[in-house]
């Protein structure tokens, strides 16, 4: 301890202000024309107060994380403050160097829009979630956790059908849209059908993998209860998969929406988040398309979080669901 | 190799599975185009038929080979755009357009990992940028990060910057979350033991990071690597739909517009042949460097 400790928010800046010279130094390199628009942004007097601001919520944050023990609130509490100083920051760049609309919206934009298309985002919702993403996930789920217990029975199918399903689960399965859409048509069926292919074999590879989870000792005590296979696989190995089958079935929920939006992109009734994307980008309707984006945030966050709460209810005797 | 076998026959029998469902979906057209000249087609006739359309619903498997085959080889040797005859790689062949494609994918993913691992590193040591930051990234794994891309392209087309760079933002953001997210694991596996006794050693943190965070962390790093490069290819895909010009993406959406189903196959096919020769490569160097840090399993 010979030099004098540095304060606790010396290191967080030091790193915030080298990562921004870095991407400013990046971004410089790639592209020339970014090198006069940093230029003119980093001599600017708004971009002081702009960073004066970041700063000081980042220093505020620091000094209530470095407090001893930071409870739950706490740790909401910087999170929400770093979400909130984002959207700030969002919203005052906008107004301070007034980026057209057609560029970037601000966030009150984008909110006033969505308040103000609350009908049109909900039938694009219905089209794409509940109809396209939601049959699909459902679908695809249920038919790759039948073909594990199915193909479980076959130590060569297992053998056989993993490798291949792990390298499928790896290919950029979206590029499969455009086929789908010529089959199945361009309303929600086409849709729902690109997400069963996506959700399939993740789900395939972690439900084959989670009925293998159960130990020697367990399957010997369902055998001294002259348990059979149906029996032991209802009883025993479908409850030890759960583990293995929420963490696919989390997986899936974004492959879903991801598979249910992209897909409309190759052809869609006039209707549906994928195509109101794709339109409203090319007629510089930016605010709509912000807002359809919060509503696929929200909706995958949702999806998220209820298929997470139903985890934790079935598989509360699992390690990685105590102590919370 | 003890699933070599296995493997091959799940393979032959997807094989056999496409060609009858190629049959039983191009029959129909078959069957009405005889209807309209009025002629009887047999059963072998239609099977004969069915595999050697033109634009059928869904192309037989070495139909599909035969026009990857035309469109990267005979296209680039024998044709007159080809690179042999004109210098310059054809922009009809699938080369150069997965060419283009993986130089997005490359440096999105070169940006994407980069800025994951530095991040990672940051969220590891100071515990402010942890709980501000971590939980965002967590949660923005559950959005279709995908359904932005034609808006980020679109509007950086139309303040100047075009070419790889927009591809790249986009293939890099989908490459970035699964990064930080392993890597923050990875730092982290260490256990109190080791911890300690590098305190005893009176380590410096930076010391700690190089000597025993960053090697453990490898195993974390290349599995997300792998989830990682495998998003930043979809990412360029779909970034490239919106796109005139080249790359896998526009020849999908070309091939869709135009009935092109061959041509939308082959082109799946050498994305598919891109993401496995990309995630083999990260696996490739997986084993070896795991197995020189004597961590391989």
């Amino acid at each position: 301890m010979s030099a004098a400790p540095r304060p606790h928010w010396a290191r967080p800046v030091g790193v915030g202000l080298a990562a921004l010279a870095a991407l400013a130094a990046v971004a410089a390199l790639v592209s020339p024309g970014m090198r006069g628009t940093l230029a003119a942004i980093l001599t600017d007097p708004r971009s002081a107060a702009l960073a004066a601001i970041w700063v000081g919520i980042w220093l505020a944050n620091a000094w209530l994380a470095a407090r001893p023990p930071p409870s739950a609130l706490v740790r909401a509490l910087v999170t929400l403050l770093f979400g909130a100083t984002l959207l700030l920051l969002w919203e005052l760049a906008v107004r301070l160097y007034s980026v057209p609309a057609v560029l970037l919206p601000a966030p009150s934009a984008i909110a006033a829009r969505f308040a103000a298309s609350l009908d049109i985002l909900w039938i694009d919702f219905v089209q794409t979630i509940l109809k396209g993403a939601l049959s699909g996930y459902l679908i695809g789920c249920s038919a790759a956790f039948l073909t594990a217990v199915l193909i479980d029975r076959s130590p060569f199918l297992q053998r056989g059908l993993l490798p291949v399903g792990n390298f499928i689960a790896a290919l950029p399965i979206v590029g499969i849209a455009p086929i789908l859409v010529m089959w199945f048509g361009f309303d929600w069926q086409s849709k729902a059908a690109v997400v069963v292919v996506m959700v399939f074999f993740p789900m395939l590879v972690n439900s084959v993998e989670g009925l293998k989870a159960t130990e020697p000792m367990q399957r010997d005590l369902m055998a001294t209860y002259s348990a059979g296979y149906w029996q032991t696989l209802v009883k025993l190995r479908i409850p030890a998969a759960m583990p293995f089958v929420f963490n696919g079935l989390k997986i899936a929920t974004t492959l879903a929406l991801i598979g249910a939006i992209v897909a409309e992109f190759f052809g869609s009734p006039t209707r549906g988040m994928g195509f109101r994307i794709s339109t409203e980008v090319g007629r510089l309707g930016l605010d709509m398309v912000w807002a359809e984006i919060a509503v696929a945030a929200l909706a995958g966050s949702a999806f998220y979080g209820l298929v997470a709460f139903i985890e934790k209810r079935v598989t509360f005797w699992h390690p990685s669901q105590r102590g919370r | 190799m003890r699933n070599a076998i296995p493997v091959l026959g799940v393979v032959a029998a997807i094989m056999v599975v496409w060609y009858l469902a190629a049959v039983w979906m191009n029959a129909q057209w078959t069957r009405d185009q005889a209807a309209r000249a009025g002629v009887e087609v047999s059963f072998a006739d239609i099977v004969a038929d069915t595999l050697a359309q033109d634009r059928p619903r869904l192309p037989a498997p070495h139909q599909v080979l035969l026009e990857l085959h035309a469109l990267t080889w005979t296209e680039e040797v024998h044709s007159r755009r080809g690179i042999v005859q004109s210098g310059s790689l054809s922009n009809r062949s699938l080369v150069h357009h997965g060419l283009v494609t993986l130089s997005a994918t490359f440096l999105g993913f070169a940006f994407g990992a980069g800025f994951g691992i530095l991040l990672a590193i940051g969220i590891v040591h100071d515990r402010a940028t942890d709980m501000s930051v971590m939980p965002w990234a967590i949660a923005s794994q559950t959005i279709p990060i995908v359904a932005i891309a034609p808006m980020i392209i679109v509007v950086l087309n139309s303040i100047g910057i075009s070419g790889l760079v927009p591809k790249a933002i986009i293939a890099a953001y989908l490459s970035f979350f699964p990064v930080v997210v392993g890597m923050v694991k990875g730092l982290r596996s260490p256990d109190a033991m080791q911890m300690d006794l590098l305190r005893t050693y009176s380590a410096s943190s930076f010391q700690a990071l190089w000597k025993l965070r960053m090697p453990a962390s490898m195993p974390y790093l290349f599995a997300s690597l792998k989830v990682g490069i495998a998003a930043s290819l979809v990412g360029t895909i779909v970034a490239e739909l919106p796109l005139g010009g080249a790359g896998l993406g526009t020849r999908l959406l070309a091939g869709s517009y135009y009935g092109q189903t061959i041509q939308i196959w082959a082109t799946l096919l050498v994305a598919a042949i891109l993401a496995a020769t990309m995630v083999g490569v990260i696996g490739a160097v997986q084993r070896m460097t795991l197995t020189r840090m004597g961590m391989a399993q």
